[in-house]
């Protein structure tokens, strides 16, 4: 064994005993009541457990060793359905414990004023309140969240978002925010405090993950009441039995009337305590699934709201296509050949280090065998060359020598250019610049000595594979909309490149805000990822909001969801595990209630064979005994939520088949598994039980 | 079953389904306020009767307000037929001279009637009036029937609309539903029954000279047999159309002057099932998706024709005791077989066992045949069509909108293992609608369950018990569930004109009503408010043939999981024993 | 609350004279003038004296007449105003009993029928007022019937299948027989 998986062992070791100790602890009966199903059940354990001691004492309804075994398994019944819970918090308190680690020794340095002459005082990171304002130097831990408002420093984040790779953090921009906890690797910055002690985003999400602070989502309330309504039905069902039988035995002169204990083991088998034991585990393990895959959820209801999304934004830049345009192809106009456009345009984007110029000096090289020449030293480079750079007023670039200039452009700045030359703008040139933006690329135009040579194709790369998820998405029943600062023409193309439903183009704040209160008023559920300042108010609108955590401070708060590894394409993994939650939670309740019948069937000939003995037709399991039956079903009842446990913390797998297919695959291993699985558990254990002599 | 079971039973629900559409539809014009082929006739009246009654028909209501309504309407109404009984003796239309009936049985008749119930304490031929029969008898019977369509129809515009509170006017409901779907369905119903011999006259009862003089009872000798008639197609018309069920006559349909004929049998019993199944098309229709409507009528039919099996399977295989005796219970072509306890020859067992169903089915409670006597089998799949909640089509109205419950809580379950927070006709699903929808489930099962455990715990409860063994349970058993399911049906041995059955089964009677159509109309109002989401491909289809299926198997687990045990100890346990000798 | 106090009272009023005495008096006097016998409740007269209902059966126990079903209501049995089934459950031995009276009774009139006797004979009606048996019923019945009255049972057969009442329009209900009406047609038939 590595010492890897010696540490994971020795770490879930631990976290089983301290999830049995934490099973004992949420006894406590204030606690149970959160939980009406468990509660009832510890209730009945309770009086069980009274009547096996008035039981030893000679004047018990039935032998003590039988309401003993009823009562001790009626308690694991609950002690399970805590250690399920008790399992699933524990993973995030294991996290929530490291975090805590971190901070607790944290000292801040508190500024007068924010300015880097200004005295500092040592104070601890809990003192400092909002607004305040501290100084971090390298080596330091940052105290508080809050935003750099001097200096530019490299973060070691890692302990947030486990990336060990540096980050710069800045003041101004996209790129202000910072979190306590993380760890300054060089410089220093000035920041003001932007959360009080508690409040932090490490706060939350120590909160977060131990699910302390879990609040319950509102469909897991509507469940609920749906599974108070059940337990309602099953009290009074086992209530009224009592006076049944107690008339049974009246008019059929035979018998004993049905016994307090075989009416709570009825009750606890009946009322639904595999969903109900098993619910909070699957709420947290649902959030848990999340951190993961390095998503912070900011609550439960946006992992439950995310499994209802129906339209999804996505920003094409870095998202659908790769950051960057890339040089496709060259067009040369006015009778220039190829050769000497693309000459050109190499020597006009030698100098250009954008990501777009260097895929130009490439593309020459590849497609008309220009060597890569470099500034000065390259050989064929002429001799004395000025490079232009691009400014927003010329909005051109290029080079100068020997009196020769060479400019590259938006084609309307180039035009205008080769106008002011006196010279017609070539008929094919604005041929080839309409074709190029109506296949989505971007045309830009190269001109020597104010002469148009042609026109280089720039076009944005999709992202492999992106068609495949988008096609993933839509068998999810979720529309992707691209939103893009593109005009509509070249975002039309590279949507129906990319595969997405539909697009927004030119998009500003306002539009964004828009376009998701359209899609809201008609009923949908918004998803969109987004990392600027200007995003937030889309991202506060939204129903399922993603920050990236390089976004800035706005947009972190802005959101309920920060994903840390700042992929925007995660929003589908989040989606996905949005659905698995709700899908766990209906596939147990119909387990639940479906296993119900099968107990029927094991307890209502037992409870009453002394006074029918011919409802014994009904024991169609051939339980060997009225007690190995009734033994059974509630063992059957307790042991059934521990096996259940990895599936509530697994989730039920979400494959995007449509809802009907979903619903039918589900239906069969759920429903139809609840209504047998029980039959061949309880008659397995009452065998067992028969075998042991125990009953 | 014979051939001609079979074709009888295939005709039946052929006819039925033909005319499911074209008076669903012209039930979902009544409602969205169009106009109709009626209107020449009852536009000017029902115009009048707004006018007279202060009624602003364009002003719509808020599902409270409408509640509200629904409830001072049928409180004065109960009022009414409480004191027309207390009074009859005053009154005229009495030929036979009854006096006023007793406080408990007035209060228990009263709740039954208003609340569509129509359980009926009483002997309708020896205690109530002509005049009571009409004015408090058959009238409760028109506005009860119109209470429970107009609370349907209140809740359907809920699914229907959106970003709105406002789900109709319970006067206009009421009065459309009246004068448009239940005056000339009754009228049309009434004649045809007169054509087949069911009495309609104001006469006193007719004295005929027996045959042959029999002795009483005390020994007395008897000449003559003195004929019970009375103004009986008009009430039995709509009885049979509202889902009422409460007869003219006390062993209701099956007195030859309620039904004489098989095809007033046929008539009668085609009616039972009419506007509930065709309110399914009306569904669909004002929702703007038969497809869902169709859906929830094959839901329905499909439990129906299961548990009609089971019935008339048992029913026609007879009692063992009977046939032990040397008694010939095989059904031939000139014998109907079977088990005839109770039952009527010229109806045979297929079609009793066929009404029975249906009566149980529909919260209707007329019978052709006494319950009290079939198997225990047959017994058991008429309590239970009862315990399913009354919504394999139910109650005019009710049954529907207590499916509609049972479609949300399914919906739920379903909508969540397809891995999105639930929605019904792109309505979400949510904490409020569970909460009104597990109190339409769960408050019939409580006043069942908890009447029948005070039933047999008390003396008053016990005494009133005919047959011995498993069968008395049943008895009481069947009592309060028929009135917790406002079926009104019984097994009527139980002697249940006493002052404990009246009183507690008046109480659980009302509460059954109003505590589900209240939580009815809460669901629309709140569905009203919603917006609309528009399907895709993740959205959970509500039409499919899996989706049927699952809301049968929620409505009969539900059914099962409540009442089980409870039957295991009455209809389950006689089964055993009278099959184990 | 008392907004809706005004229009409850007038609806309500309106609504129970509407349909309470408005629609009941029509469908009367419809059915009076189209259907004067079936709503008069279709009774039979001989010698001008009403003798029953073609609907309501009548208690027979004499030999020479058809016995019709057991009827439960009381005081006496066939009981018109005050209609009733037994209500006796299957397992309840006063059902079994009651049957086992009818058959000893139905042996004692006839005992050289050995034959067994069709269900209907020896259960209690619904109404407790079923006018029909069934054919089978009736066909058990001749020999007695015949032998009472000293005909042959050949004539009586005839009688009998005279009253047969087929399903109505040949598939609804079962084919059955009127106790009163073959009773009445006995008491006419010259041999």
């Amino acid at each position: 064994m590595n010492n890897q998986l010696k540490k994971q062992s020795a770490f879930r070791r631990e976290l089983y005993q301290r999830a049995i100790l934490d099973s004992f602890v949420k006894l406590d009966p204030r606690w149970m009541v959160r939980n009406p199903v468990m509660f009832v059940v510890e209730v009945g354990s309770a009086l069980t457990t009274a009547l096996w001691v008035q039981a030893l004492f000679g004047k018990g309804e039935a032998p003590a060793g039988f309401i003993g075994a009823v009562a001790i398994w009626l308690w694991f019944t609950v002690l399970f359905a805590n250690f399920s819970e008790a399992v699933a918090e524990g993973r995030g308190k294991a996290q929530a414990e490291a975090l805590r680690k971190t901070r607790q020794m944290t000292q801040a340095k508190k500024l007068k004023a924010p300015n880097r002459e200004s005295k500092y005082e040592l104070v601890p990171s809990t003192a400092l309140r909002k607004g305040e304002v501290y100084l971090v130097e390298a080596g330091d831990l940052l105290a508080v969240d809050g935003e750099v408002i001097e200096g530019i420093a490299s973060v070691d984040e890692s302990a947030v978002t486990g990336e060990s790779a540096p980050v710069i953090r800045e003041a101004g921009g996209d790129r202000s925010a910072v979190t306590g906890g993380t760890r300054l690797l060089s410089d220093w910055l000035i920041v003001r405090v932007t959360a009080n002690p508690g409040e932090g985003f490490l706060d939350r999400m120590i909160g977060l993950v131990e699910g302390a602070k879990r609040q319950k989502t509102p469909n897991e309330i509507a469940l609920n009441i749906l599974l108070a309504g059940f337990t309602i039905v099953f009290l009074i069902v086992c209530a009224t039995l009592l006076p049944y039988s107690l008339y049974s035995v009246q008019i059929s002169g035979k018998g004993v009337p049905i016994t307090i204990t075989v009416l709570v083991a009825l009750l606890v088998c009946l009322i639904p305590t595999t969903i109900g034991g098993l619910l909070s585990a699957i709420g947290i393990a649902g959030m848990d699934r999340m951190i993961q895959r390095n998503v912070i959820a900011m609550s439960g209801r946006a992992v439950e709201a995310a499994g209802d999304v129906d339209v999804l934004l996505l920003d094409k830049t870095g998202t659908i296509t790769l950051g960057n345009r890339q040089a496709v192809d060259l067009l040369p106009v006015n009778g220039v050949s190829a050769q000497e456009l693309a000459e050109a345009a190499q020597l006009a984007s030698l100098a250009d280090e954008t990501p777009e110029g260097r895929s130009i000096v490439v593309l020459a090289k590849e497609k008309f065998g220009l060597r890569g020449r470099t500034i000065g030293s390259s050989e064929g480079a002429p001799e004395g060359m000025r490079f232009v750079p691009f400014t927003a007023q010329t909005r051109m670039s290029g080079v100068d020598f020997d009196g020769t200039s060479i400019r590259k452009g938006a084609p309307d700045t180039m035009m205008a250019l080769v106008q002011s030359n006196g010279q017609a703008v070539p008929p094919d040139l604005q041929t080839s610049v309409d074709s190029i933006a109506r296949s989505g690329g971007t045309p830009l135009v190269v001109a020597r000595n104010r002469s148009a040579l042609g026109v280089i194709h720039l076009k944005d790369i999709v992202k492999g594979g992106i068609n495949e998820r988008f096609a993933h998405l839509r068998k999810m029943g979720i529309k992707t909309v691209m939103i893009t600062g593109d005009n509509p023409l070249t975002a039309a193309a590279i949507a129906a490149e990319a595969g997405v439903d539909d697009f927004l183009a030119q998009a500003t704040p306002e539009a964004k805000l828009k376009l998701i209160r359209e899609y809201q008023s008609g009923g949908r559920l918004v998803a969109m990822t987004g990392d600027g300042t200007n995003d937030a108010p889309a991202l506060a609108q939204a129903d399922v909001a993603v920050a990236m955590n390089t976004g800035t401070q706005p947009a972190r708060e802005a959101a309920n969801m920060v994903d840390l590894d700042s992929n925007p394409t995660k929003l589908i993994e989040i989606v996905e595990i949005g659905k698995q939650l709700l899908m766990t939670r209906g596939a147990l309740t119909t387990f639940s209630i479906a296993n119900d019948v099968s107990k029927y069937f094991a307890i209502i000939p037992a409870a009453f064979a002394s006074t029918y003995p011919v409802l014994t037709t009904l024991n169609i399991m051939r339980l060997a005994t009225p007690q190995s039956a009734i033994l059974s079903a509630v063992i059957f009842n307790a042991l059934v939520i521990i096996a259940l446990i990895p599936l509530a913390l697994r989730g039920v797998p979400y494959r995007p088949l449509g809802a009907a297919r979903l619903l039918r695959d589900n239906l069969l291993i759920y429903g139809l598994g609840g209504l047998v699985a029980p039959f061949i558990g309880i008659k397995l254990i009452d065998m067992l039980l028969a075998a042991l002599h125990l009953v | 079953m014979n051939p001609y079971n079979w074709f009888q039973l295939i005709f039946y629900f052929v006819v039925l389904f033909l005319l499911v559409k074209p008076l669903g539809l012209f039930m979902a014009h009544v409602y969205q306020g169009e106009r109709t082929f009626l209107d020449p006739v009852f536009g000017p009246l029902e115009r009048l009767i707004y006018r007279l009654g202060g009624v602003r028909a364009d002003e719509e209501m808020n599902w409270k307000v409408y509640a509200i309504a629904l409830m001072v309407f049928n409180v004065l109404g109960l009022l009414a037929v409480y004191a027309l009984q207390r009074l009859q003796g005053f009154l005229p239309l009495n030929p036979q001279g009854f006096s006023a009936v007793s406080p408990d049985s007035s209060w228990n008749t009263a709740v039954s009637f208003a609340s569509n119930t129509n359980w009926q304490g009483y002997g309708g031929e020896t205690t109530m009036s002509y005049l009571t029969q009409m004015l408090a008898m058959t009238a409760q019977n028109f506005v009860s029937a119109a209470t429970g369509m107009a609370a349907l129809a209140a809740m359907i515009r809920g699914l229907a609309r959106h970003t709105t509170d406002k789900i109709g006017n319970f006067w206009v409901d009421l009065t459309r539903t009246v004068l448009y779907i239940l005056l000339p369905l009754a009228f049309m119903l009434g004649l045809a029954l007169v054509s087949q011999g069911v009495v309609q006259t104001f006469s006193q009862y007719q004295t005929a000279t027996l045959l042959q003089p029999i002795t009483d009872a005390s020994g007395k000798t008897v000449t003559t047999q003195t004929l019970a008639v009375g103004p009986a197609a008009s009430q039995i018309a709509i009885k049979q159309l509202g889902t009422n069920g409460g007869g003219f006559f006390n062993v209701n349909s099956s007195h030859p002057f309620e039904n004489p004929t098989p095809f007033s049998n046929f008539l009668e019993m085609l009616s039972i099932l009419l506007i509930p199944a065709a309110l399914c098309y009306t569904f669909g229709k004002m929702v703007g998706d038969t497809r869902q409507g169709w859906a929830i009528l094959t839901a329905m039919t499909v439990i129906f024709v299961a548990l009609f099996a089971v019935n008339v399977w048992t029913e026609q295989t007879g009692n063992p005791a009977i046939a032990k005796l040397g008694v010939d219970i095989q059904q031939s072509d000139i014998n109907p077989g079977g088990n005839m306890e109770g039952k009527e020859v010229r109806f045979g067992v297929a079609n009793s066992a066929l009404w029975a169903t249906a009566t149980t089915a529909a919260s209707n409670g007329s019978v052709d045949s006494m319950h009290d006597s079939y198997m225990p089998l047959g017994g058991l799949v008429e309590m239970w069509m009862i315990h399913l909640g009354e919504v394999v089509y139910g109650g005019v109205g009710s049954g529907l909108y207590g499916m509609l419950a049972f479609v949300i809580v399914a919906v739920f379950v379903a909508g969540l293992m397809v891995g999105r927070t639930p929605e019904y006709l792109g309505k979400k699903i949510e904490a409020y609608e569970m909460k009104m929808a597990s109190l339409i489930l769960l408050i019939p099962v409580f006043t069942a369950l908890v009447g029948t455990a005070i039933g047999v715990l008390t003396p008053a409860g016990q005494s009133s018990v005919l047959n011995p063994g498993p069968h008395g349970f049943s008895e009481i058993l069947y009592a309060f569930s028929s009135a917790s399911g406002n079926n009104g049906s019984a097994f009527a041995g139980l002697n249940a004109n006493t002052p404990f059955y009246n009183t507690a089964l008046g109480i659980i009677m009302f509460i059954a009503r109003y505590w589900l159509a209240i939580p009815a109309l809460a669901i629309g109002g709140s569905l009203a408010r919603k917006k609309k989401v528009p399907a895709g491909a993740g959205t959970l289809p509500t039409h499919t043939p899996l989706f049927i299926a699952w809301t049968i198997g929620v409505v009969i687990i539900v059914g099962a999981l409540g009442f089980l045990p409870a039957l295991a100890l009455g209809p389950i346990v006689e089964h055993l024993m009278v099959f184990a000798q | 609350m008392f907004s809706q106090l005004k229009p409850a009272l007038i609806l309500l009023l309106i609504f129970t004279v509407l349909t309470g005495i408005v629609y009941p008096l029509v469908v009367t006097g419809i059915a009076q003038a189209v259907f004067p016998s079936q709503a008069s409740g279709s009774l039979m007269t001989q010698n001008g004296k009403v003798v029953g209902s073609q609907l309501i059966g009548q208690q027979f126990d004499d030999p020479k007449d058809f016995w019709g079903r057991l009827s439960a209501t009381s005081p006496e049995p066939y009981n018109a105003a005050s209609s009733s089934g037994s209500n006796l459950g299957p397992s309840n031995p006063a059902l079994t009993s009651a049957a086992e009276a009818r058959i000893q009774a139905l042996r004692a009139a006839d005992p050289s029928n050995t034959a067994p006797i069709p269900v209907d004979l020896v259960t209690a009606s619904g109404s407790g007022l079923d006018p029909d048996i069934s054919v089978a019923s009736a066909l058990y019945q001749v020999h007695r019937v015949a032998s009472a009255r000293g005909w042959s049972d050949a004539e009586v057969q005839a009688l009998v299948n005279q009253h047969i009442e087929g399903r109505q329009f040949g598939f609804l209900g079962e084919p059955r027989v009127n106790v009163l009406e073959l009773n009445l047609a006995l008491d006419d038939y010259k041999p």
